[in-house]
């Protein structure tokens, strides 16, 4: 690792671990969704990134609009973008269920072609809507800037604000799917759909109402997103592979997986990034994750049902 | 081995030697004495898509199993062959004007002064061939045993290939120095001294490309007309009985993963032949899912289905692209999610559907689905008699 003194590493270490904060956040929303898409209704999203997408373009949309009729609403702008990327991200997965997934329900290997085919469309929309130029909603100020503990860490308060509101959503994912009697219903319908159906659960409904909350809150992800990077009509589709080994790495069934699996993944990443080229971090996160997975298939933690 | 059993076994029947015969003239006469030298080159390159296609019938149509990751063992043969042509294009006179002569451009470039250890030997062309075959034909065993053997398969199989797809290209683009980087490997000019970039040799090349092709096809057929290939579908339909029969079903998916890898890759080496690069915009992602949507066009269950899925999927990419490039995204997408929603077993299930109505063609024509009913009703009452039996005995 080259001549760094302690004093350096220790440095290096806190500050790429804090840029991987952002990265941990993004990953772990949109996995978050995906988890409960793909880990509870066995659906393959190829589309999800451009759900994190459409999330990311509201917020732009917003920020847009309130700097051009509300500039004094500036500061507090982000919070609504943050709640409408959910809605709208969600609103269009609901309609997706009804249009295209709930065909295909036995066949979900066809889910990936089709929400393959969705994503190409989704694309082009963005293109033709925002054009194929990267945009960036304007942040308010105090996302801005960085909090300085010693002279040679520094660390962004957009990575800390964004933190905040993935634990936020995680917190409230897991008082969804496990504390709720919403959450029971859901996870009633993954374990035994006919035997649900009969004691009264309107499996369909579930089904749309999972597949809008998994898209909603990658709309989050993509808010989230708007804090970090710049977005693209192909921002999303960018992330969908990551996001995937993040969900198959954590055990697809298990909560503390997903984030335990965000985590490594995001942070081995970025601290591997400083040291050598962002392309090899890429390639030694990802091959050491696969060449893991083949040796234990189930992900890192799988929770104990029979297949 | 007789005529016959070429007929059954390798044509499949009266079925699949029509269709592999109108194929032929099509791929062999028809485009060749219609198209000029540019159309035609641009069919070959199409048809090169199709040996992927080919492959992912064997592999996800009679198997089952879905690769995200065609792209791989597609690239693995193009690169091959690519890098063969260009140490060949790099000999020292062409290159005397670099820093280090007799090394290609890309890594004179990137400040290297050695040829790399793993170009050395594609020096020689034997052993390229070899390598188009083996070093493919390994990685999808490495790749297979991993997973198969742990038994996984499905989702997961089709995820892992993705990411596969992807470390590679991102090994690719990064190492330019090494690989061409997001160029590819480019100004590749001959083969053993034959110009590849001449219209004689393009020509030559579009008629050695289709009759590999058709070779593939008839190959993959008698691997699907074989015990080999019943097992496959009936592992494919009912893996557990299978297993629990006595045969090692991991073995049997490893296997026919390594032939599809292989067909993939000759299907690669002929695309740089025949195009004169090779680049990773051919081994990621997209080209990897684009194959599967080839394949599921042309009807993921027919051999000869395929290939015209893939013919119509490219030349519709080409024509519109070339008018209206905002169209062309909504309508692939939009043909995706028709073709699974609609027709799942693409052109060659509305084909099976509809020819059988037609008078006189329907003549020439046994329905697949029937053919199989009477083959189940036989088997059945094979069934019943032995079970009768076993009640007498």
């Amino acid at each position: 690792m080259g001549n760094y003194t302690a004093q350096e590493l220790t440095s290096i270490f806190a500050m790429q671990g804090f840029a991987g904060i952002s990265l941990f956040s993004v990953l772990l929303l949109m996995a978050l969704g995906l988890a409960i898409i793909f880990g509870q209704m066995g659906v393959i999203n190829m589309a999800h990134g451009e759900f994190m997408a459409l999330g990311a373009y509201t917020t732009y949309f917003l920020s847009t609009l309130t700097e051009s009729f509300f500039p004094g609403f500036m500061p507090y702008y982000f919070f609504f973008a943050i709640i409408a990327a959910f809605f709208v991200a969600g609103i269009v997965g609901y309609f997706t269920e009804f249009i295209l997934i709930r065909h295909l329900y036995k066949r979900p290997l066809d889910t990936l072609l089709a929400t393959w085919g969705l994503s190409l469309i989704m694309q082009q929309i963005f293109r033709s809507t925002f054009g194929a130029r990267e945009v960036s909603p304007a942040l308010p100020d105090w996302l801005m800037g960085s909090y300085m503990p010693n002279d040679t860490i520094f660390i962004p308060i957009n990575g800390m604000f964004v933190l905040g509101l993935t634990t936020l959503v995680t917190a409230g994912v897991y008082y969804l799917m496990f504390r709720s009697s919403w959450g029971l219903n859901v996870r009633a319908t993954t374990q035994n759909r006919v035997m649900s159906g009969a004691v009264g659960i309107n499996t369909k409904r579930v089904d749309r109402m999972t597949f809008a909350l998994g898209t909603g809150i990658a709309g989050i992800a993509g808010a989230a997103f708007t804090t970090i990077a710049s977005t693209g009509p192909t921002s999303g589709s960018q992330y969908i592979v990551d996001t995937f080994m993040v969900v198959v790495f954590g055990g697809t069934a298990s909560l503390f997986g997903t984030i335990a699996s965000a985590f490594s993944i995001a942070q081995a990443q970025s601290i591997l990034e400083f040291f050598i080229s962002g392309s090899m971090a890429k390639v030694i996160t990802l091959l050491t994750v696969v060449i893991i997975l083949m040796m234990k298939p189930e992900g890192l933690f799988s929770s104990k049902v029979r297949k | 081995m007789s005529m016959n059993f070429v007929y059954e076994r390798f044509l499949g029947g009266r079925n699949g030697a029509i269709g592999l015969g109108i194929l032929a003239v099509l791929i062999l006469i028809v485009f060749p004495s219609i198209l000029d030298t540019f159309r035609l080159n641009l069919v070959g390159k199409y048809l090169t898509y199709a040996f992927a296609a080919v492959s992912l019938v064997l592999l996800w149509g009679y198997g089952g199993i879905l690769s995200l990751g065609q792209g791989i063992f597609f690239g693995l043969g193009g690169y091959g062959m690519a890098m063969f042509l260009k140490l060949e294009a790099s000999s020292p006179e062409n290159t005397s004007i670099q820093t280090t002569p007799g090394i290609p451009d890309f890594m004179d470039w990137n400040q290297i002064t050695e040829l790399p250890w793993f170009w050395v030997p594609f020096e020689s062309f034997a052993f390229t061939i070899l390598a188009i075959f083996v070093i493919p034909a390994l990685l999808a065993y490495i790749i297979g045993y991993a997973m198969f053997k742990r038994r996984v398969g499905g989702v997961y199989f089709a995820i892992i290939t993705q990411v596969i797809a992807v470390i590679l290209t991102v090994l690719i683009v990064g190492q330019q120095g090494l690989t061409g980087g997001i160029n590819g490997v480019t100004d590749l000019r001959t083969l053993n001294g034959w110009d590849i970039r001449s219209d004689s040799a393009k020509n030559l090349l579009y008629f050695i490309n289709a009759f590999l092709l058709l070779g593939v096809i008839m190959v993959s057929k008698f691997i699907l007309t074989s015990k080999f290939g019943r097992l496959l579908l009936a592992m494919k339909d009912k893996e557990d009985r299978v297993r629990f029969s006595g045969y090692d079903v991991s073995n049997f998916k490893i296997f026919i993963f390594c032939v599809s890898a292989v067909i993939a890759a000759i299907g690669g080496a002929m695309f740089t032949l025949q195009v004169g690069f090779m680049s990773p915009s051919f081994v990621g992602v997209v080209p990897s899912i684009e194959m599967v949507i080839f394949a599921a066009v042309g009807g993921r269950m027919s051999l000869i289905g395929v290939v015209y899925g893939t013919l119509l999927v490219n030349y519709g990419r080409t024509a519109f692209s070339e008018t209206f490039p905002e169209l062309w995204l909504f309508l692939m997408g939009g043909l995706f999610i028709a073709v699974v929603l609609f027709f799942p077993n693409g052109i060659a299930g509305i084909f099976n559907k509809y020819v059988s109505k037609i008078p006189f063609l329907n003549r020439f024509y046994e329905d697949p689905e029937k053919s199989a009913i009477e083959a189940k009703k036989t088997a059945d009452n094979h069934d019943e008699e032995s079970t009768a039996e076993g009640v007498k005995s």
